[in-house]
C-alpha cells in the first residue's frame, strides 16, 4: 500500500517550484493535523510513557491517592511477574485461546466469503444479513445470549442434546470445565468476529477480475492451481489485514472473558492477560503490576504482529 | 473475446450448476445459524418469564409481552444510560470523522518533511493495545478532572476523549486510501477554476471520500457502543453518568440471572447498531475491499 504511494509523494511534477510549495504544504499540514496529533500524543503517547514509568514502580492505592511516597523498585514488578506461576498460566491459555479465535475466524470468514461469490443473491443476501447482524451484536449483549443458550438450567442447547437422546446433558454445566467455558466463549468470539474476515475477503475476491481467471482456466489450469497461483497472491494484502486485525482484537478481549466467566472464572481459571491486568491493578490495586503486565503485552502483541508483517511482506508487496 | 469466453461459458454452466445449488443450501443453513443467537435474544425478550423458565424452550411464543422491557426501562435509570451511551457514540463518530479527514488530507496531498515516518507511526498506533492503557488513563482522566471536571472520571468526556483517540489511527489509515483516489488532476482543475484549496478541500474532497466516512463512522459508533472496560473504569461514583453495559450487568446474577431482562437489555443495546448497519450495508463490501487497497 505504502509503496504505490512514494513515488506520487516524494517526487513533485514539477522539481522547480518544489521548495516554496512545500514550505506551504508543511505549514498547512501543521494545521490539519494539529487536532488529530495533540489527541494521539495525550491519549496515546503520553499515556504508553505512563505505563513503561509505573511498571517501575512499587505503586499501591496509598501511593494512587497520595499518600505514601513512590518507591522506585527497577525490574522487581517484571520479576515478581516472571516468577509467578499464574502468570505463565495465563500467557499460555491466553496465546492458545487467540490462536483458537483468530484460526476459527479467518478459517470461517475466508470460507463463506468463497461459497458466497459462487451462490445466486437468494442464498447470499441472507448469509451477509445474518454475518452483519452477529457483527452488529455488542459484545456485551452477544456474551450474555450465549450463555444464555448454554445455560445449564434454562438454556437451548441443553434441552436439545437431551432431546436427542443424550441424557447426561439434561443440567450439564459448561461453564464448570475451564475448558469447555474457554470454549464457549472462543465460539462468541468467532461468531461476531468472524463477519469482518468475511466482508473483507468477499470485497477482495470480488476485485479478482474474472477475465483472468478464465484466461487460466483456458490454459488448462486446475482449479486448486488457479486458487493457490492467482487468486490467492491477488487477495493476499486483504487476507494480511483481516489477519492482523483479528489477532490485534482477539489477543486483548476483554469484556467476553469478563462477563462471561463472571470476572475470569473460578481462582482466576479463564483468565486472559487483559482481563488478569485489569484485576491486578483495580481489583487489587497493584498498579504497578498491572502496568508491568500492560507493557509485556504491548510488547507481544508488537511483536506478534510485526513478525507477521515481515513474514507477509515480499509475498504481499505491503508495507 | 467471444471466440474465448464461448467454451467457457457452457462449460461453467453445466459442472457448476449441481454444485452450485448445494452451495447455496449450505449459505442459507448458514445463515440461518448465524443470526439464531440474535433470534433467540429477541425471542427470549418477548417471552413471559414462565416460559423463559419453562423445562422445554420452545424457538416461538404465542404470548409475547412486553413486561422485561418494562421492568429494563423503568428500574435503575437504563433510559439514562442510555441516552449517555448514545451522546458518546455520536461525539465520537463525528469528531473522529473530522479529525481523521483532516489527517489523512494531510497526510497524503501535502508534501511535507516526515511524512513517512507520521505514516508508519499511524500504522503502528493501530497496533498498540489500548485496553492496556487502562492504568495510566485512569491516572491521567482524574488529573484532568481536577481542570476541567467534564473530561476528567465520572464524566462522560473522558470516555469520548479516550475512544476518539483509538479509533483515530484507523480512520486516518483507512481514509488515506480514500483521499488518495482522488485523482491529483480534479485539484489542479478546481485551481484553475480559481478554488482555494480549503474549498477544494470541503466541497470537492469531503463529499468524494463518502463512502471512506461511511465506513469510519461505523467502526467509531461500534467502538464507542461497545465499550465496558472504560466504562468500567472511569465511571467510578458518578453512577448518572454510566453507560449501557454496566446497566445489564444489573441483571445478571451468576446464581439467580433475571434473563428476561438480560435479553431486552441486550436487545435495546443491539438496535441502534443494527439500524446502523442496515443503512450502510450496502456500501459495506465496497468500502472494506476500497479502503484497504489504498
Amino acid at each position: 500500500m505504502v509503496t504505490k504511494e512514494i513515488p506520487r509523494t516524494t517526487a513533485p511534477a514539477v522539481p522547480a517550484r518544489r521548495s516554496p510549495r512545500r514550505r506551504r504544504d508543511g505549514r498547512a499540514a501543521l494545521l490539519y493535523l494539529a487536532p488529530g496529533g495533540i489527541l494521539l500524543l495525550a491519549m496515546l503517547v503520553y499515556p504508553i510513557y505512563q505505563l513503561v514509568l509505573i511498571s517501575f514502580y512499587d505503586y499501591g492505592q496509598p501511593q494512587a491517592v497520595g499518600n505514601a511516597p513512590l518507591v522506585f523498585l527497577g525490574f522487581q514488578n517484571y520479576v515478581d511477574l516472571l516468577e509467578n506461576v499464574q502468570f505463565w498460566e495465563v500467557l499460555a491459555k491466553t496465546l492458545g485461546f487467540t490462536a483458537v479465535c483468530v484460526v476459527g475466524s479467518l478459517a470461517l470468514g475466508t470460507g463463506l466469503a468463497v461459497l458466497a461469490t459462487r451462490v445466486r443473491a437468494w442464498a447470499r443476501v441472507p448469509l451477509f444479513l445474518a454475518a452483519l447482524a452477529a457483527w452488529a451484536t455488542p459484545a456485551m449483549a452477544g456474551s450474555y445470549v450465549w450463555l444464555f443458550l448454554f445455560d445449564a438450567d434454562f438454556g437451548l442447547v441443553n434441552e436439545v442434546l437431551s432431546g436427542l437422546g443424550f441424557t447426561g446433558m439434561a443440567n450439564h454445566s459448561w461453564t464448570f470445565d475451564t475448558y469447555s467455558t474457554f470454549g464457549l466463549v472462543a465460539a462468541e468470539v468467532i461468531w461476531c468476529s468472524f463477519p469482518f474476515v468475511m466482508v473483507t475477503m468477499y470485497a477482495g475476491l470480488k476485485g479478482v477480475p474474472e477475465e483472468v481467471i478464465e484466461a487460466a482456466y483456458l490454459d488448462g489450469a486446475s482449479t486448486w492451481r488457479t486458487t493457490w497461483s492467482i487468486t490467492l497472491p491477488m487477495v493476499r494484502p486483504l487476507l494480511t489485514i483481516a489477519t492482523i486485525q483479528s489477532i490485534i482484537w482477539d489477543f486483548k478481549i476483554f469484556t467476553q472473558i469478563y462477563v462471561m466467566t463472571n470476572g475470569g472464572g473460578v481462582a482466576g481459571r479463564n483468565l486472559v492477560l487483559n482481563v488478569f491486568a485489569y484485576q491486578q491493578a483495580f481489583a487489587g490495586q497493584e498498579y504497578g503490576l498491572g502496568a508491568a503486565l500492560g507493557v509485556v503485552m504491548t510488547l507481544l502483541l508488537l511483536s506478534i504482529t510485526g513478525l507477521y508483517v515481515r513474514s507477509q511482506r515480499r509475498s504481499a508487496g505491503w508495507v | 473475446m467471444g471466440v474465448t469466453t464461448a467454451p467457457a461459458r457452457p462449460r461453467s454452466g453445466r459442472v457448476k450448476k449441481p454444485g452450485r445449488l448445494i452451495a447455496e443450501i449450505i449459505c442459507v443453513v448458514v445463515a440461518g445459524m448465524v443470526a439464531f443467537p440474535v433470534y433467540w435474544m429477541v425471542l427470549s425478550a418477548f417471552k413471559p418469564t414462565g416460559q423463559i423458565q419453562a423445562e422445554n424452550p420452545r424457538p416461538w411464543t404465542l404470548a409475547p409481552t412486553l413486561e422485561h422491557f418494562e421492568r429494563v426501562l423503568s428500574g435503575e435509570g437504563f433510559a439514562l444510560f442510555f441516552l449517555n451511551s448514545v451522546i458518546v457514540a455520536v461525539v465520537v463518530v463525528a469528531l473522529s470523522l473530522l479529525l481523521s479527514f483532516l489527517s489523512a488530507v494531510a497526510l497524503t496531498r501535502f508534501n511535507f518533511k516526515g511524512k513517512t515516518v507520521l505514516l508508519v507511526m499511524v500504522l503502528v498506533a493501530q497496533m498498540v493495545p489500548v485496553e492496556a492503557l487502562t492504568i495510566p488513563l485512569f491516572f491521567l482522566m482524574r488529573s484532568v478532572g481536577d481542570v476541567a471536571p467534564a473530561f476528567g472520571t465520572n464524566h462522560l468526556g473522558s470516555l469520548i476523549l479516550v475512544h476518539l483517540a483509538f479509533s483515530l489511527p484507523f480512520a486516518i489509515w483507512m481514509l488515506r486510501g480514500f483521499v488518495a483516489a482522488v485523482p491529483q488532476e480534479l485539484e489542479e482543475a478546481s485551481k484553475i477554476d480559481g478554488a482555494s484549496r480549503m474549498r477544494f478541500t470541503w466541497q470537492i474532497l469531503f463529499p468524494l471520500v463518502a463512502p471512506g466516512l461511511v465506513a469510519i463512522s461505523v467502526l467509531a459508533f461500534i467502538h464507542a457502543w461497545n465499550d465496558f472496560l472504560f466504562a468500567k473504569t472511569f465511571i467510578i461514583s458518578n453512577t448518572e453518568n454510566q453507560t449501557l453495559p454496566l446497566a445489564i450487568l444489573v441483571f445478571f446474577k451468576p446464581e439467580d440471572t433475571d434473563w428476561g431482562a438480560v435479553m431486552a437489555g441486550s436487545t435495546l443495546m443491539t438496535i441502534p447498531v443494527l439500524v446502523f448497519f442496515i443503512l450502510v450495508q450496502r456500501r459495506l463490501v465496497s468500502v472494506m475491499g476500497g479502503a484497504v487497497k489504498g
